[in-house]
């Protein structure tokens, strides 16, 4: 079967209110859809880390949606200055966050830990000065 | 938990078919077909919203009449601390109290009191680290409900303990039985109710399988029968007993207060619950431990079926304590007491937006549903009856609407149908007649 639900976001970079929006957005959609409770936290957990990573470390972005019978595919994808070590970034408790972000709670370098923890599959690609993506996959 | 009743429901011959309250329901409920108001019931969360906002006060609270009590051999009133705080001058507890038996019951029960239990059973749990945080009150029932039909990843978090006023039932349920040896069939117990949420508890209550409470009535009715009798009360009977920590349910933030936990948060507003539902449910909110949350603005204070204005009940709370004279409480913690408080069956998710039970169906209308979406104006002005256009184009999917609905696709397609209609005039209509003068 090849039903497929795509969906796009664009990820303002200036706006950290309204990080939240595509995850929030998608949970409706998955809500409608049936999905499990379980899936749909997976997936606004790992989705709401992303899309703030987008914003605050890139300076937004773009989040692509694909959903078929029997997964959800997300695709971060931005402009941004790239992550030089992914591996390193991976790590628990490693942060690059900037000054205002850290007084707003973020930064304790968790989020990329906290993504792998709840997709079954997450895969980086970056080149410094040119950007990153950051896709996920959640198994339904 | 079967829902067949609500409490909130529509006077048909008041309502104008207007767009307010389709606009105003936090969850999509409302729709309006034929020109009058009709409700979803299974996306129902009987907040009150819509009778809130009715400007012809054709959503209404269907609650129990008065003479209803009359009904039981024994009758039993419990009150919610909201009532004593609807009182302007020097509201006693004790007069209230009296009052309520001067017009016919035989015993009240603080619903205070028991709030004041379970808060003891709430920070027991707690303490045990039995709960999953940030634990979520569950003593509004409209906010059980949002939960139940839209934040299942939150179920986990609620307390898994019984709201005060179906605690209060028990405890005076048991009570009755034990001072006049009845039948428990012949002991009536009411509720005075704020809101319609607690009314439908008793026909569909949370945590159990059946409510003991036999029926509620309208906080406004029993305020009005009150106000004469209480006036003349000079000598209350000393029954009075709940203190601050129970009282200040009444309003949103009592109850965290009785908790003392510095790590909490008290939202009013279903619309303001509904934000931070979201963001717990994306674990943005980190730091909290305990939140209550209250679809009223102000809390209960703030229900549909009070009489005074939240704002000004809120800061009679202390006011009330001042002037009644507090005696002990027969009821004490005990075992019996942790026992009873417990759910005996847990909330389950109902999931009411699901397209179709099978998800590639569900697919499917989604499709449709964004394929449809996208030709309507976007103009969200409720003239179809739904509360939007996106709102339109789901009911169209599943079944319940169609798209000449919408003013503006009318609008188009009358306009086509004209233009058809000129052609066929300049065309065959003429050839028609022609045909005939042959
Ligand atoms: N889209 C991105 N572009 C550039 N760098 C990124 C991006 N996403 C993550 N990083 C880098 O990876 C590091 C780790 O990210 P992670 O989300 O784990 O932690 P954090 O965002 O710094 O803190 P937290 O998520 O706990 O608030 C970041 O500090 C940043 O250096
Ligand atoms: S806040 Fe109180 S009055 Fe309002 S719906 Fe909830 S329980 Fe009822
Ligand atoms: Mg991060």
């Amino acid at each position: 079967m090849s039903q497929k639900i795509s969906l796009h976001y664009d990820i303002d970079g200036k706006d950290f209110s309204i990080a939240g929006e595509a995850s929030s957005s998608v949970k409706k959609v998955l809500k409608q859809l049936g999905v499990s409770p379980e899936i749909i936290r997976k997936v606004a957990i790992s989705m709401y880390e992303a899309e703030i990573n987008t914003v605050i470390h890139a300076g937004g972005g773009a989040a692509d949606v694909e959903i078929t019978p029997d997964r959800i595919h997300v695709m971060f994808s931005d402009r941004g200055p790239g992550i030089a070590d992914v591996a390193l970034a991976m790590k628990e408790g490693f942060s690059t966050a900037p000054e205002y972000a850290r007084e707003m709670g973020f930064g304790a370098g968790m989020g990329l830990a906290n993504i792998k923890n709840n997709v079954d599959e997450v895969k980086i690609r970056s080149a410094l000065g040119e950007g990153t993506t950051v896709e996920i996959t959640v198994l339904i | 938990m079967k829902q067949v009743f609500h409490s909130v429901t529509l006077d048909s011959e008041k309502c104008k078919g207007c767009t307010n309250c389709i606009k105003r329901c936090p969850n999509e409920a409302i729709r309006v077909r034929d020109g009058k108001a009709k409700i979803i019931k299974e996306r129902c969360i009987d907040c009150g919203e819509c009778i809130k906002v009715c400007p012809y006060h054709a959503k209404k609270a269907i609650t129990d009449d008065f003479d209803r009590i009359f009904a039981f051999k024994y009758k039993v009133a419990l009150v919610a601390p909201s009532l004593y705080v609807q009182f302007k001058d020097k509201p006693d507890v004790n007069a209230i109290l009296t009052g309520i038996l001067d017009i016919g019951f035989d015993d009240v029960f603080e619903v205070a009191r028991a709030a004041e239990l379970v808060t003891t059973a709430t920070k027991k749990l707690m303490a045990e680290g039995a709960l999953q945080k940030p634990v979520i009150s569950s003593a509004c029932p409209a906010i059980m409900r949002l939960i139940k039909v839209r934040f299942p990843n939150l179920i986990p978090n609620i307390v898994p303990l019984l709201a005060p006023i179906e605690l209060a039932a028990w405890l005076a349920k048991e009570k009755a039985i034990i001072k006049t040896g009845l039948n428990p069939n012949d002991i009536g117990i009411f509720f005075i109710t704020p809101c319609a949420a607690k009314v439908t508890c008793a026909y569909a209550p949370i945590g159990i399988e059946s409510s003991l409470v036999d029926g509620s009535i309208s906080m406004k009715d029993m305020y009005l029968r009150l106000l004469p009798v209480v006036k003349r009360i000079d000598n209350p009977k000393k029954l009075a007993t709940a203190g601050l920590d129970g009282i200040g349910w009444a309003k949103n933030g009592g109850e965290s207060s009785a908790m003392g936990s510095e790590r909490h948060i008290a939202v009013d507003g279903i619309w303001n619950v509904i934000k931070v539902f979201e963001e717990l449910e994306d674990e943005m909110l980190d730091d909290i431990d305990f939140v209550e949350a209250s679809a009223c603005v102000g809390g209960c204070v703030g229900g549909p079926l009070t009489v005074e204005n939240s704002f000004v009940a809120k800061t009679r709370i202390p006011k009330v304590l001042e002037n009644t004279e507090l005696s002990p409480s027969p009821y004490r913690w005990s075992d019996v007491v942790n026992e009873a408080v417990k759910w005996k069956t847990p909330i389950e998710f109902a999931p009411v937006m699901k397209l179709d039970d099978d998800m590639s169906v569900a697919m499917q209308k989604l499709e449709e549903l964004e394929e449809i979406a996208a030709r309507l104006p976007k103009l969200d002005c409720g003239s179809c009856g739904a509360p939007s256009c996106h709102a339109l184009a789901e009911d169209i999917v599943r079944g319940f609407a169609v798209e000449t609905d919408c003013v503006f696709k009318l609008r188009e397609r009358v306009r086509r149908l004209a233009m058809e209609m000129v052609d066929l005039e300049g065309t065959s209509f003429g050839q028609g007649r022609k045909k005939r003068k042959q």
